[in-house]
């Protein structure tokens, strides 16, 4: 029963996905003429979203306004991360990055309408996924180039990679290797922040394929019946590697997934969307406790450079989107489209960007390696003196007292 | 000799080992073919193969033989397996024989646990090893404890595997050698692969076994070419491998670490030494026949592994030769392990954490006595 179900459902799939432009089967909610129904006043633009849908939750208003000098802010932010994954995409051809690279082309509205609506103080954990969201919160291109090339000057002092990126004084708690183990993390900083009575919240990220751990319903649990201050952020790339969301979950809903927890689902693809969901549920949180948000977006790239994605899902479901949906020239659109700058403000960005870019290839390619003697620091925040041995026992190496 | 006879281990160890019972048991360690066997080596279907490809075809072998066999786990299905052992099988099999399951380690391996209980025989998928400590508890108490928690009504015929050890710059999570912390569990076997011959066949034993077996591939073995053999022939999960004949020293090693010993031994050579090579292949049990013979002849001992320093394989290897052999050592067992520290993703500190030749090199120097080379 289980071939037969399965079968029936990937042609039914396949013949959605096949050159149909509604993805409905695929649960991609197509956008709407949003571009061309916004309005401008003066340096404000006025523009509908599409619709969120709704758990337990009365939903927010979809009129969402944004100044220019906003908008400009998320463009740059998008097209910086853009370019980053894309110079990280040559750089691993290139074999200067090594071991895993998950990217996150595609997915930049979703880092970028979260720290819009967000401050530093609140925390955020992810998952390896991570690029973007060390650059999202303060960190450097170069931090980021430079922990992917193994260098000193990286995130990490390149002992991390490409999954373990962390910026303390940022409340960024990090990337994490192991699929959906940052959630209980996520639920400990919202604990945190109860129990110091800060004010912020906890954001909590984690995939489509991680929704399916047992460890997130663990987490929402304990986060509901403590009323902690939690925003659970499911992003939804529908793909977990090569098994599609709906060959993992009996339940896409991911926004409903927390059950006695409200949820919303949002347009992952739109940065003003974004902004607005998060700013709601902050408040919901703040104030009542746990939500799940669930990011309805989409990754360009296979889940790691491992993996071409191209075995799982069509190339023209991967181009469609990006013809329709790209979240970078959405906002590209926004500002366009409606006047409120000229092109060359924009090819200014663009410019500056790549140079800021390939500055941080430049910089992070003549860093030096981490040094050996890193190999025996920050294993314990007390070393205490304590020894180890070495590879042969007869090698004692003494950390510092 | 070789597709005649079926080297399959089909009851468990008598409890002497060493014993002439036990010795009729097990099969013998693979020998160098005589001359006048050789047309019979040509008809027993040898071809070369890399270790996932070996591994494909005794899974294929196995979910052909038997209905009951099944391989549970993250992307094994349509997707193939992240490192293609089971790449297109589900359209032979179908989705329930390859079953694609969500990313929930915990969950499915206890699916696993309770489907082998009612008498299939499932394998379990860790698309890397490090991912199963979120099934630790599932593996500990239920599949190593339940045939004891049960007095003996329910079996657990399971095989769980998976690729672990160090890679190129995975980062420190997923670079972990699961073998340390699963060695203490009661009522498991552990087995770990090292060449496309021995994969394939101790899979196919594996499989076979009412045991429940842990099974080491590693990350960056899959693509090891070799000879393998034919579909009725299924190696000794208990019987370590006489890698190289010698008489100056034993080193024990196993996995990915058999490749740096021997690359380590091509330069002894030069140097007029003799070792002896010995690839645990079972790192529980011990295969102690094969490991007390060798260190009697050579009376001494050096362990290569992996694992860390600190509680790994070699460690209890370690205890046990001192324990149990002591009089027959001429030196005390030197133990090469990597280094108690997180694998860093920086390159230069990951092989810096890791055994290299040239440790090895230096160990027999050490054990054996520097010479001068002819």
């Amino acid at each position: 029963m289980l071939a037969a179900v399965s079968s029936h459902a990937a042609g039914a799939a396949r013949q959605a996905l096949g050159g149909s432009l509604t993805l409905a089967a695929a649960g991609l909610q197509r956008r709407g003429l949003a571009a061309s129904a916004a309005t401008v006043e003066g340096d404000t633009l006025t523009v509908e979203v599409n619709p969120y849908k709704v758990h337990r939750i009365e939903a927010p208003p979809t009129t969402v306004t944004a100044t220019k000098d906003e908008l400009l802010s998320y463009f740059k932010q998008l097209y910086r991360l853009r370019r980053m994954e894309i110079s990280a995409d040559m750089l691993y051809k290139a074999k200067a990055i090594r071991g895993f690279c998950h990217l996150y082309d595609g997915q930049e509205a979703v880092i970028v309408g979260l720290e819009a609506a967000l401050e530093k103080s609140d925390s955020i954990i992810t998952s390896y996924r991570n690029h973007a969201t060390h650059v999202a919160r303060g960190g450097t291109v170069a931090e980021v180039i430079g922990e992917l090339m193994g260098r000193t000057t990286g995130a990490s002092k390149g002992k991390g990679g490409s999954m373990h990126m962390y910026r303390r004084e940022a409340n960024f708690f990090g990337g994490q290797g192991i699929v959906g183990a940052q959630v209980p993390l996520g639920a400990g900083l919202a604990l945190a922040h109860q129990y110091s009575d800060t004010g912020g919240v906890a954001v909590a990220m984690y995939g489509d394929g991680a929704a399916n751990q047992g460890q997130i319903f663990e987490s929402f649990n304990m986060a509901a019946l403590w009323d902690l201050p939690c925003i659970f952020v499911c992003e939804n790339n529908h793909y977990g590697m090569g098994t599609a969301e709906w060959r993992a979950a009996k339940s896409p809903a991911f926004y409903t997934r927390g059950d006695y927890m409200p949820g919303m689902k949002v347009d992952g693809m739109d940065v003003l969307a974004v902004r607005q969901a998060f700013a709601y549920a902050k408040q919901y949180a703040v104030a009542n406790g746990p939500i799940v948000l669930e990011m309805d977006t989409y990754r360009y790239h296979g889940h790691s450079m491992s993996d071409p994605g191209s075995t799982y899902r069509t190339r023209d479901e991967i181009s469609s989107i990006r013809q329709q949906r790209d979240p970078v020239e959405h906002v590209r659109k926004l500002l366009l489209d409606n006047g409120l700058v000229e092109a060359s403000v924009i090819k200014g960005i663009e410019k500056d960007t790549k140079k800021e870019i390939d500055a941080a290839i430049e910089a992070s390619k003549a860093a030096p390696f981490p040094d050996m003697k890193e190999l025996w620091t920050n294993i314990y925040a007390a070393p205490l003196g304590m020894q180890l041995r070495g590879i042969d026992s007869t090698h004692v190496e003494t950390l510092a007292a | 000799m070789a597709a005649a006879s079926c080297t399959l281990r089909s009851t468990p160890l008598p409890a002497a080992v060493g014993s002439p019972a036990a010795r009729s048991l097990l099969a013998a360690p693979t020998r160098p073919v005589r001359a006048n066997q050789r047309c019979l080596v040509a008809k027993a279907q040898k071809r070369e193969l890399m270790m996932w490809e070996a591994l494909r075809e005794g899974l294929d072998e196995e979910m052909e033989r038997d209905p009951t066999v099944c391989l549970m786990g993250e992307d094994v299905g349509h997707y193939g397996g992240s490192y293609k052992v089971s790449h297109g099988l589900y359209k032979k099999y179908g989705d329930m024989r390859l079953l694609d399951t969500p990313i929930c380690e915990n969950g499915f391996m206890g699916m696993g646990v309770g489907a082998a209980m009612t008498g299939l025989r499932p394998i379990v998928e860790g698309m890397n090893m490090g991912f199963l400590l979120l099934a630790f508890n599932q593996i500990s108490n239920n599949c190593g404890m339940l045939h004891y928690t049960s007095g003996g009504q329910f079996k657990v015929p399971m095989v769980i595997r998976g690729p672990g050890g160090v890679g190129r710059q995975l980062g420190a999570e997923h670079s972990q050698r699961l073998e340390s912390y699963f060695q203490s569990i009661p009522g498991v076997q552990l087995v770990a692969c090292s060449t496309a011959a021995n994969s394939k066949a101790l899979l196919k034993s594996a499989i076979r076994s009412d045991n429940p077996i842990i099974f080491f591939e590693h990350v960056l073995l899959y693509n090891v070419k070799g000879e393998v053999h034919g579909p009725d022939y299924c190696q000794c999960l208990e019987r370590a491998e006489l890698v190289r004949e010698g008489t100056d020293v034993t080193i024990f090693c196993y996995s990915r670490m058999r490749y740096v010993v021997m690359q380590a031994v091509a330069e002894l050579e030069k140097q007029g030494y003799n070792p002896e090579v010995v690839d645990l292949i079972s790192l529980k049990p011990f295969d102690m026949e094969t490991i007390s013979k060798s260190i009697k002849k050579t009376r001494k001992a050096i362990i290569v592994e992996e694992c860390m320093k600190t509680g790994g394989i070699g460690a209890s290897l370690s205890a046990v030769i001192h324990e149990s052999l002591f009089n027959e050592l001429d030196h005390e067992v030197l133990r090469l392990s990597s280094q108690d520290v997180p694998t860093s993703y920086a390159y230069e500190l990951e092989a810096a954490t890791i055994v290299q030749p040239e440790k090895v090199v230096a160990a027999v120097h050490k054990v054996c006595g520097v010479r001068v080379a002819a």
